[in-house]
């Protein structure tokens, strides 16, 4: 009895900033600006695929690149001595600490076509390079600011892999190559999983990413939705229905990569 | 079994950030042989088992495998195989892929796996446990899926690092015998690290005693018992009575005041001596001249026997006897010559022995506790 009074406080909190406004996402997406019920919001929705094929594209692209560098960081970290761990995770949070949008903008400002990287390269006698408002620029800003949330469930899972169990793969006659890719991969498994979805949601719904490194070519979901709000084309019903879309997909998409992961959850990582 | 060494250890020495676990050892391992590297934590039997498995290379010293030296092969490429302390069974597999997982590591036939794979879990009684995942087992059949997995690879050798350590004391004893009868039907070497010395003798076909990083004495668990070289093993293996003494002449030593015929020669006239006696050994008698003779100080029971603490003439004895004797009670102590064991004087004379303490840490906590109690 006494374990449930302690949890009334977070149900109370998860009903209202959870639950209630997901309820009303589902609303406004089913009825039009007089309050009745209609499909239209959904039906519209259609028209903007290619943004929906984009958003995924480059988010997939982006966690594909963060998976595929991040593992080797982790996998070095967590295999380095525990002093050295510690501060190898602090450079690693470092620049977390920083705001998110002032990051942003820093790349701005280095991507430019005369920003910095191109007044070196002028100055080294080479020739300038387009790189802002391109979809290079968003993947790179997507990689730049999701990659620490690879990389800790990562090393999380790796870090509290036993030493022996390696050592008993090697003396079964495991050599370097067969112990990663029979032991220590499979068993980083939960970490992968974790990563991908912390890295892969937020990159498919930015769009202060888009918006700053993309210029207007490169609309993404996100920046459909903020319009929808906040912007020129105002209409709060076909916004939640965008959302709604988005977050079906992306359920769809964690709904496929659980599968990988044979729903054995109970071995640690961090699950959302 | 065969009288080459399968294993040979030779002037192996180790030390790691600077402190020396093992100095100089020299070690020889018969082909089906149980051997069982007994000591106290630190002594560098790990160490040891390790340096034959490939996980540690030794600083100086060579190993070498049915004659040929092995030093420097890592450990993936070594017939030897290791049952580890905590089991460290894949927990991404279940029973069945953990006992396979040497074989296809070897690339065998799906039908060889099979069939041998039933075959192990047959021998370790885990017939129906196939297809359960690793982490829904208990302790002992966690323990019995690594032996499994270390005996599906077909060793020359079996290491294993303290494989009971974890388990209860009713458990324990069953897989001792257990292991005991794997070995005998498999012929294989089992090189066995425990710091427990009942398990060691109750096993083993050899013991090795090991303590600060040298090898103290190896022998049949009756020579380890029954014939002690020093201090050290006579107080590490069961419990002794451990006495000064001086050997006067073949047959004739002198301890506690007296002198008694003994069955231990070759000792130089006067020569001072370690005197061993262990505690089942001694006769409780009615007080004479004849005996020694002390005051009952303290009784345990022990379910078996009583352990009897008797203080003669400052010294305290330990005896094991099923006689019940009341604290106060003067009693005395008939010793027989062949329960005199005579050991030549080593580093560790002087440390072991006498019972008006049970262990070195509980003496030393004493002595804290008096100290605080002089400065308040």
């Amino acid at each position: 009895m006494k374990s449930k009074a302690v949890f009334a406080p977070y149900l109370v909190w998860m009903v209202i900033f959870i639950l209630v406004p997901m309820l009303l996402v589902v609303y406004f997406a089913f009825t039009d600006k007089s309050g009745a019920f209609t499909l239209e919001n959904i039906m519209k929705v259609g028209q903007y695929s290619n943004v929906f094929v984009r958003s995924i594209w480059l988010g997939a692209l982006a966690t594909a690149i963060c998976l595929l560098t991040g593992y080797p960081v982790a996998y070095i970290i967590a295999h380095s001595s525990v002093r050295r761990q510690s501060v190898l995770i602090m450079l690693l949070m470092l620049p977390m600490w920083m705001n998110f949008l002032l990051r942003t903008y820093a790349w701005m400002t280095l991507l430019e076509d005369s920003g910095l990287i191109n007044n070196l390269l002028a100055a080294l006698g080479l020739p300038r390079v387009h790189m802002i408002n391109t979809q290079g620029a968003v993947v790179l800003g997507m990689v730049y600011n999701y990659i620490p949330y690879m990389i800790l469930p990562l090393y999380s899972v790796m870090s509290k892999i036993d030493v022996s169990v390696i050592e008993a793969a090697q003396d079964l006659g495991a050599d370097g190559r067969k112990v990663f890719w029979k032991v220590t991969l499979p068993m980083s498994m939960p970490g992968v999983i974790s990563g991908i979805t912390m890295v892969f949601v937020p990159a498919v719904s930015t769009f202060i990413i888009s918006k700053m490194l993309g210029g207007g070519g490169n609309l993404l979901i996100g920046d459909l939705i903020d319009m929808q709000f906040l912007g020129s084309s105002y209409n709060p019903n076909l916004g939640s229905a965008i959302s709604l879309v988005l977050m079906v997909l992306i359920l769809i998409c964690m709904g496929i990569m659980n599968e990988f992961d044979d729903g054995e959850t109970e071995k640690g990582g961090m699950m959302p | 079994m065969g009288e080459k060494p399968i294993i040979s250890l030779q002037n192996i020495a180790v030390s790691f950030d600077g402190e020396q676990i093992l100095k100089n050892l020299n070690l020889n391992i018969r082909d089906g042989e149980f051997v069982t590297l007994l000591g106290p934590s630190g002594c560098g039997k790990t160490t040891t088992l390790r340096i034959i498995g490939g996980f540690v290379r030794p600083d100086t010293g060579d190993v070498y495998f049915d004659g040929k030296k092995i030093t420097d092969v890592p450990p993936h490429k070594r017939e030897v195989n290791t049952i580890f302390q905590k089991y460290a069974l894949f927990p991404h597999l279940n029973v069945y892929d953990n006992v396979a997982f040497g074989m296809r590591i070897h690339k065998k036939s799906e039908k060889e796996i099979k069939k041998t794979v039933h075959e192990m879990l047959d021998l370790v009684s885990l017939g129906g446990f196939a297809h359960r995942g690793v982490n829904r087992l208990s302790g002992g059949q966690q323990q019995r899926v690594a032996i499994a997995r270390a005996l599906a690879n077909d060793p020359k050798v079996l290491l294993l690092d303290e494989p009971l350590g974890a388990l209860d004391l009713k458990l324990r004893k069953d897989m001792q015998v257990e292991l005991k009868k794997i070995q005998q039907a498999t012929g294989i070497t089992f090189v066995f690290v425990t710091h427990d010395q009942e398990e060691a003798l109750s096993m083993s076909d050899t013991v090795v005693v090991m303590d600060k990083g040298e090898i103290q004495q190896i022998g049949t668990p009756q020579d380890i018992y029954n014939e002690p070289q020093n201090a050290f093993v006579a107080d590490f293996i069961g419990e002794s009575n451990i006495l000064d003494g001086v050997m006067h002449e073949d047959y004739l030593c002198e301890f506690a005041g007296r002198k008694f015929r003994c069955v231990d020669k070759g000792f130089a006239p006067r020569e001072s001596v370690d005197v061993v006696i262990r505690p089942e050994d001694i006769d409780v008698m009615e007080p004479s001249e004849e005996y020694l003779t002390g005051t009952v100080t303290n009784v345990t029971f022990k379910g078996v026997h009583y352990e009897i603490i008797v203080d003669v003439k400052g010294f305290k004895w330990m005896i094991q006897s099923t006689d019940f004797q009341e604290v106060g009670n003067v009693i005395g102590l008939r010793l027989q010559p062949d329960d005199i064991h005579i050991m030549k004087k080593s580093e560790y004379s002087g440390m072991f022995g006498d019972y008006s303490t049970f262990s070195d840490e509980m003496e030393e906590d004493q002595s804290l506790q008096e100290e605080a109690e002089r400065e308040e």
